[in-house]
């Protein structure tokens, strides 16, 4: 059996799929900043003890976790703009980021309650003490201790998003596999494009981990010997 | 013990406010069904050290922690500099406080823990200049001397740039007690400061609080379990049981005179 395998046409496709690396690798960033920033509403929303609100809150959450980010994309792109009133139009880009910003918003927003619930409870009583604002104990006391320790899970989310980030082709994204697919149908040849594709993926993933590995360790770390001081304390009393 | 306190306060120098400075009228405070304190009613003036002392669940650390806003009494007032803690008025009635008023009011009352709670992401001079700067207002420049000063007189003046997990229990309860002196409260509250430590470092940390407790001006309630050192300091001792005052007098009168049975079952256990 000979496989249909052509160098000639994998070092020609190549440098063109290439080229939608800066839409697929910006996209990412782009619905990760989304994310990071849209996680801090959630994480204060879920903060309101109203109860109702509340409610609301897991309830919306919960919802936009397990519908499939396909489907949000979908709806934002195609259906949103059909809603009179609050329809509004937006491009591919912006709905990418949109919907793949919010889905994984929900996530992050957890990654930041384990943070935040992981600062021990007399550092909420000392900036008390010390009589700091609600919005100084945030910024100067309680982020700071809980955003570092999230930081290794906060890498695997961005790894998580790069790889649904191709889900915006099917909107009109034009990124890596958008010019596979233009590439492959054009010239016939789609093992060539596709392997290319996920050669992409694999060197950009892969040493993103290794390095957010590195990065857990190292942190790991330095909350250890923490962890040890905490423990002598312990032992005493 | 009493009168001299008075005496004190009319001679003008402690305060010109010549009544007390932290008032509890009948306070309650229960966890659940659990009643920690059962109407309490304490008085402190202005300057004066008071120890208190009790078994564990006796709620001494309640009483405290109610005058830090980290508790909220179940029901009751408390008094501060004439300031109703708990409560604010509001078109002529009283409210539950909001976030603001409690601001305003506990700004005179510092606070030292048993487990310290320094930031630990920040260095130690930062643990000691940031409030001022932060809540004060102070300019840096000034906070920042008075801070090394501060830190200078407990004795970790070579500490500046340290964190706090380079330290050990007795130098962190030290740099809480600077951090908690920078912001100039009227009330200073100690909680069990030294049950946290190494035996061979609550010397330190006594020695500390007894140069604070010479200077004389700020009043000083104390948690202890340290019983020679609340005899030495305090003006005054309150005993604590079962969620009243069930002794109060002078160091001497409750640690050697008062003939309370459960005083001298408490007390045995610490002159073994």
């Amino acid at each position: 059996m000979n496989i249909n395998w052509k160098w000639d046409m994998f070092f020609e496709a190549f440098p063109y799929i290439l080229q939608g690396i800066w839409v697929t690798v910006g996209l990412t960033f782009a619905c990760f900043l989304f994310a990071l920033l849209f996680g801090f509403v959630w994480v204060f929303l879920r903060r309101i003890k109203f109860k109702p609100v509340n409610w609301l809150v897991t309830w919306v959450m919960e919802f936009i976790r397990s519908t499939p980010p396909l489907i949000q994309l979908f709806f934002i792109y195609y259906a949103w703009p059909m809603i009179p009133g609050i329809g509004v139009s937006l491009t591919s880009f912006e709905s990418a980021i949109l919907g793949l910003g919010i889905h994984f918003s929900t996530y992050i927003g957890e990654v930041y309650r384990s943070g935040i619930e992981g600062v021990d409870k007399g550092q909420w009583e000392a900036s008390t003490a010390l009589n700091f604002s609600t919005r100084q104990k945030w910024t100067k006391i309680i982020l700071p201790q809980a955003i570092p320790p999230t930081i290794p899970m906060l890498g695997n989310y961005l790894i998580i998003m790069f790889k649904e980030v191709p889900l915006a082709s099917t909107i009109g994204v034009v990124g890596i596999l958008a010019l596979a697919q233009t590439y492959g149908t054009d010239n016939f040849r789609m093992l060539e494009s596709y392997t290319i594709v996920a050669l992409i993926f694999l060197l950009l993933s892969y040493p993103s981990a290794i390095l957010i590995n590195k990065l857990e360790k190292k942190l790991n770390r330095r909350f250890d010997k923490k962890a040890a001081i905490q423990e002598n304390k312990g032992a005493v009393v | 013990m009493v009168d001299s306190v008075k005496e004190k306060n009319s001679s003008g120098s402690y305060s010109s406010n010549t009544g007390p400075i932290v008032e509890y009228k009948n306070v309650h405070k229960s966890f659940g069904d659990v009643e920690v304190l059962k109407g309490l009613d304490l008085d402190i003036y202005p300057g004066e050290k008071v120890a208190l002392i009790g078994p564990s669940g006796s709620g001494k650390t309640t009483i405290i922690r109610m005058l830090m806003t980290l508790e909220q009494p179940t029901s009751g007032e408390i008094i501060v500099d004439g300031k109703n803690l708990w409560h604010m008025e509001k078109n002529g009635k009283l409210i539950p406080a909001n976030e603001k008023h409690l601001r305003e009011v506990r700004g005179e009352i510092g606070m030292v823990f048993q487990h310290f709670n320094l930031f630990p992401h920040m260095t130690i001079l930062q643990n000691c200049m940031t409030a001022p700067i932060q809540v004060q207002k102070e300019d840096k420049e000034s906070a920042k001397r008075r801070s090394i000063e501060m830190l200078e007189k407990v004795g970790l003046g070579d500490k500046l740039d340290n964190y706090p997990s380079q330290l050990s229990g007795g130098q962190k309860q030290r740099v809480a007690m600077a951090r908690a002196l920078v912001m100039r409260p009227k009330i200073m509250l100690f909680d069990e400061v030294t049950s946290a430590l190494d035996p061979e470092l609550v010397g330190e940390v006594l020695e500390v609080i007894r140069d604070i407790a010479e200077e004389g001006e700020m009043a000083m309630v104390l948690v202890t379990h340290e019983m020679d050192f609340a005899l030495e300091v305090a003006d005054r001792v309150i005993f604590l049981d079962d969620g009243v005052i069930a002794e109060e007098g002078t160091p001497s009168e409750v640690l050697e005179e008062s003939d309370n049975e459960r005083l001298q079952q408490f007390l045995y256990r610490f002159r073994s």
